[in-house]
Formats: structure tokens, C-alpha cells, sequence
């Protein structure tokens, strides 16, 4: 999917998504569902190498570079914040380095989950979407 | 004081225009007063007020602002006095808050009296900010910090402290009530044991002097330091209080206007205390306006609130500890109105992040005590804490909310 759509087509299915969900209530349950379906991180990545220090909850993200293509995996101990690793993910593994560091994501807002997010400074989503743009920075110089 | 009259939690609210705000469509729940209590309006109008009608500097102007403002200033200075029992306005000094009474303190008598090998006692409880500045110093002059053990409830290891003390020990540093567990600290055993070996004592007070009655001279602290905003009092504003004969001793922390008696280029010297530690123009505003916070404590009367803060405490203890998988740190008899607990399988964050969605405000995380967290074992609580504006209707919603919370995250 990741290898056909572009990024901002991905944050159309999200944003679609999650419109079918009125509540917050109904929001959340469906992002802590893709937290809890996101494919598990090789242990050998939880190590303080690959952590994000946000204020409350711990991130890791692991990044591989194949053909010109920047692939993500994480993990987090707070199953919101795997939520949103989970749409990071979807939204940005598989694509070239230079879409990922020009992407906006703004779906977030979109989604209508931040308004929900008080804790935009502790939930450590501006700290990971930054990681993985010097990633793929990274793989791309 | 008005102690006798019957406590009437209705009435109370009316005084906080902010507990009628709705967040995401619900009523306030406000459980996080051990970060910073809600302001009563006629606090909120005291800062108002004196932006309105008597802003000017203090101590040197000549007119009838200036005047008016200085008055209002050193009556805060008074109130203060009065109500930590200091013995003289020259003992309290003006900060921003705990963290620069703390600052002070360190930088100060510490650059003056710390010497290579000295040792400074603090315990494992200790937020940050009675840690950071204790080993700056520690570093710069060569001295080692020493910590006070606890056991699984955040209860202090007293004889581990007998062990500490010894007469390298220069200054014990502890903080009165837990701001993470709410555990209350028995200080003033501590005072005496270290005052036997000849060690000074400095109380962190944040947490305690809203909740605690604070008697200075009788507890026989050398330094004690504390918010205003956590007494129902405006932000940047604290206290320093200091035995008169120590302050004197120290030498300034910061240099600058108001501080000084007389400045050449050749020599300057210093103010008389307590302004000898009040270098440049000091937050006035919210020094007044504490006083007006002060003046709110004591017509609803210390002992009385803190009487219906145990009703809540004991209700939301009973509550909580039913829910499957929950446990409360710190549940231990000498405690003030905070709960921190953990629930199995479940990060605080999530937790916070539902309540958040539910109107209700907990404080989540390491509550900026890492070192304690880790001798836990966890990696943070969810605290809810409580003031005498709070109801048990709300620690039902509280209740109610957490099932909710935890309903979706299994």
C-alpha cells in the first residue's frame, strides 16, 4: 500500500478513517486497536540507541533504507502513544526520504484527535515525527 | 480565624470563578493541586488591583505610589512573618518560587561554607529541585551528596539517616511532604538529629505549608522554602525564610539595584537584610497578592480545611483501592490529600490522556523525582490530589472515569 499511495493519500484513508467515528470515545478506541495491532519491534531495537526521550512515555523507532525507500518500526510503552507511532508509521514507511522530510502531517489535526491530545508536549508525537525526518535525512544524504 | 464555622465546600467554590469552567464539554475536575492550587478571585483582584490603581516601584520613590506599593509589599512581608511564625520580617526573603529559595541557599551559604570532603544529607524522595542545585555546588566546591533511603511506601529509612550523619555532614536538605507520594516527612526528628551533629537543615516546604501548620521557630529549621502558587497564591512569587544570624552571614546571590547600601567602582556593599536578597526590582504584584492569598487561609482556617481534605483523602482511598489492579503508593497514615497509584498492565500516560478527554485534570509521569521513581521500580504514577475546593461528587467522577479509561484500554 505504502509503496503505491503517496503521503498525503495515506493521510486521505486516515483522515476518511477516521470520520466514520463521531466520539472521542469511539476515536480513541479504534487508535488504541492500531496500537495494539502494530507489528512488534525486534527487542534488540528497545534500547536506548533507538529511543525517543519524550516527557512521559518511552518511543523507539528503527528505520532501514532499501531501495531508495525508507522502512519504520516502533514501539512504545503507552499504548496511545503506539497508536500514533502505528500512523506514523503507515504514513511515512515506504517512501523516499525526500517525501518524508517535505511531508506537512497535518492529518493529525484532521483526524480530529488533537484537540484530544492536551499533552502535545509529553505525548512526545512532535519529538517522534522529528526522528523520523532525521532519519530518513540520514539515509538520504 | 474562623475554625467553628460548619465547612461548607458550596460556599468555598463560589470563591474560585475558575471551578466553573467546562473542559471538552465536562466540568472541571481539578485534581492536580499539588502542581499548582486554583486562585481565589480575591487573589485574582489583588494582582488586578494594584496594576489598577498603585503600581509603582518600591522603596525609593518619593510619591504616593511608590509609598502605597512598599506599604502593601512589606505587609506581605509581615503576613508571611505571621504566618510561618518567623521571628522577624528579616528572615523572609522574596523569591520566585521553592526552586530559588532552594538556589539560594545552595549557591550562597554553599559557595561560602562548603569545602572539599564536606557532605550534604538528602533523601530519596527529593523532586528535582532539591537535588540539581545541591550538586552544582556539591561539584564546584568539592563536597558529596548523601541520600536518605525509603522503603516501598516512601517511608524515609530514619536509622539509615543516623548512619549518614556524621561531622563531615555540613547541611541536610529534605523535603517536608513528598510531592509525588504526599508522604509527610518526619522533619522534625531530622532537625534534631542533625542540629546534634551540628548539621544545618533546610526544609523544602512546596508541598507542605499549604496543608501543614508551619511554625519555623518551633520546628527549628535553618532554611525552609516555598511557592505561593501552591497556598492559592499568584505564580512567581515564593518564600526563603532563614534564620536572621545565617541569612547575615551570606553573602549576596545576585548583585544589582535594591541590594545594595552603596556602590563605587572601587566597593560596593550590601543592604541590610532581607534586601540583601531581593537584587533588582522584585515580582511586587504577586508579593502582594500573597499576602491576600494568606488572608484567604486563615478566614477558612488551616485546620478546618485540612480536617475536610482527610474526609477526601479517605473517601478517594477507599474508592480507588477497589479497582482491580490498583495500587496506591505512599498509603501510609502520615500523608496529606495526595494519591499516587499505578494500575497493572497500564501506562500512566493513557490513563491521563482519557481522563484529560473526561474533565478531569491528574498529574501523570515522574512528577520531576526520577531518582525516587527509579528506587520504586516504575516509571511514574498518576496522582490525583486534592484541595478543600474539591467534593466527593467529584472523586465519584474520578472513579467512574478510571473504569472508563480502563474499559478501553484492556
Amino acid at each position: 500500500m505504502a509503496e503505491t499511495k503517496s503521503i498525503s493519500a495515506i493521510e486521505q484513508v486516515l483522515i476518511d478513517d477516521f470520520s466514520l467515528f463521531d466520539t472521542w470515545e469511539e476515536k480513541y478506541e479504534y487508535l488504541i486497536d492500531i496500537g495494539k495491532k502494530l507489528a512488534l519491534l525486534d527487542p534488540s531495537y528497545k534500547t536506548e540507541e533507538y529511543k525517543i526521550k519524550g516527557c512521559q512515555s518511552s518511543v523507539w523507532i528503527h528505520s532501514t533504507y532499501k531501495d531508495g525507500l525508507v522502512y519504520f518500526e516502533g514501539d512504545s510503552d503507552a499504548i496511545i502513544v503506539k497508536g500514533l507511532v502505528s500512523l506514523m508509521i503507515m504514513v511515512l514507511s515506504g517512501h523516499t526520504p525526500k517525501e518524508i522530510v517535505d511531508a506537512p502531517l497535518d492529518f493529525i489535526n484532521a483526524i480530529g484527535l488533537s484537540s484530544h491530545l492536551a499533552q502535545t508536549r509529553s505525548n512526545g508525537l512532535r519529538a517522534m515525527i522529528k526522528q523520523m525526518k532525521l532519519d530518513a535525512a540520514a539515509w538520504g544524504s | 480565624m474562623t475554625d467553628h464555622k460548619p465547612f461548607d465546600v458550596e460556599q468555598l467554590r463560589e470563591l474560585f470563578p475558575i471551578l466553573k469552567r467546562k473542559v471538552k464539554g465536562k466540568d472541571l475536575v481539578y485534581f492536580d493541586n499539588a502542581a499548582t492550587s486554583q486562585k481565589p478571585q480575591s487573589v485574582v483582584d489583588a494582582v488586578s488591583n494594584y496594576y489598577s490603581t498603585y503600581n509603582a516601584n518600591i522603596h525609593r520613590g518619593l510619591h504616593t505610589l511608590a509609598d502605597e506599593a512598599t506599604a502593601a509589599y512589606e505587609e506581605s512581608r509581615e503576613a508571611v512573618k505571621q504566618f510561618i511564625g518567623a521571628s522577624t520580617h528579616e528572615e523572609i526573603i522574596f523569591t520566585k518560587g521553592t526552586t530559588e529559595g532552594i538556589n539560594l541557599v545552595a549557591s550562597s551559604w554553599g559557595r561560602a561554607n562548603l569545602n572539599p570532603g564536606d557532605e550534604i544529607i538528602i533523601s530519596t524522595l527529593e523532586h528535582h529541585s532539591n537535588i540539581v542545585p545541591w550538586q552544582m555546588i556539591a561539584e564546584e566546591r568539592g563536597a558529596s551528596i548523601n541520600v536518605i533511603p525509603i522503603d516501598d511506601n516512601g517511608v524515609l529509612d530514619i536509622n539509615a539517616f543516623k548512619k549518614l550523619l556524621n561531622e563531615k555532614t555540613k547541611l541536610v536538605s529534605i523535603i517536608h511532604v513528598s510531592n509525588a507520594l504526599g508522604v509527610i516527612n518526619p522533619v522534625e526528628e531530622i532537625i534534631s538529629l542533625a542540629h546534634k551533629q551540628g548539621a544545618l537543615v533546610m526544609v523544602d516546604g512546596a508541598q507542605s505549608v499549604v496543608h501543614l501548620d508551619i511554625d519555623v521557630q518551633k520546628l527549628d529549621c535553618d532554611f525552609m522554602a516555598f511557592s505561593g502558587h501552591k497556598i492559592y497564591g499568584p505564580t512567581g512569587v515564593g518564600v526563603l525564610y532563614g534564620k536572621k544570624a545565617l541569612l547575615e552571614a551570606m553573602p549576596p546571590y545576585q548583585g544589582g539595584g535594591e541590594m545594595i547600601k552603596e556602590v563605587t567602582f572601587e566597593k560596593t556593599t550590601y543592604n541590610e537584610l532581607p534586601f540583601k536578597f531581593e537584587a533588582g526590582t522584585p515580582n511586587i504584584a504577586d508579593v502582594i497578592a500573597l499576602k491576600t492569598a494568606i488572608d484567604f487561609i486563615n478566614a477558612e482556617g488551616k485546620p478546618r480545611m485540612r480536617a475536610y481534605e482527610e474526609t477526601l483523602l479517605t473517601y478517594a482511598t477507599d474508592k480507588l483501592k477497589a479497582i482491580e489492579g490498583l495500587k496506591i503508593i505512599g498509603d501510609v497514615p502520615h500523608k496529606v490529600s495526595v494519591i499516587s497509584f499505578i494500575i497493572d498492565g497500564v501506562h500512566p500516560q493513557d490513563l491521563a490522556i482519557l481522563l484529560d478527554n473526561q474533565g478531569i485534570a491528574v498529574r501523570t509521569g515522574h512528577h520531576c523525582a526520577q531518582p525516587l521513581m527509579k528506587r520504586l521500580g516504575i516509571v511514574g504514577t498518576t496522582r490525583a490530589s486534592f484541595a478543600p475546593y474539591n467534593t466527593i461528587a467529584e472523586i465519584d467522577t474520578l472513579v467512574s472515569a478510571l473504569h472508563k479509561a480502563l474499559k478501553m484500554l484492556k
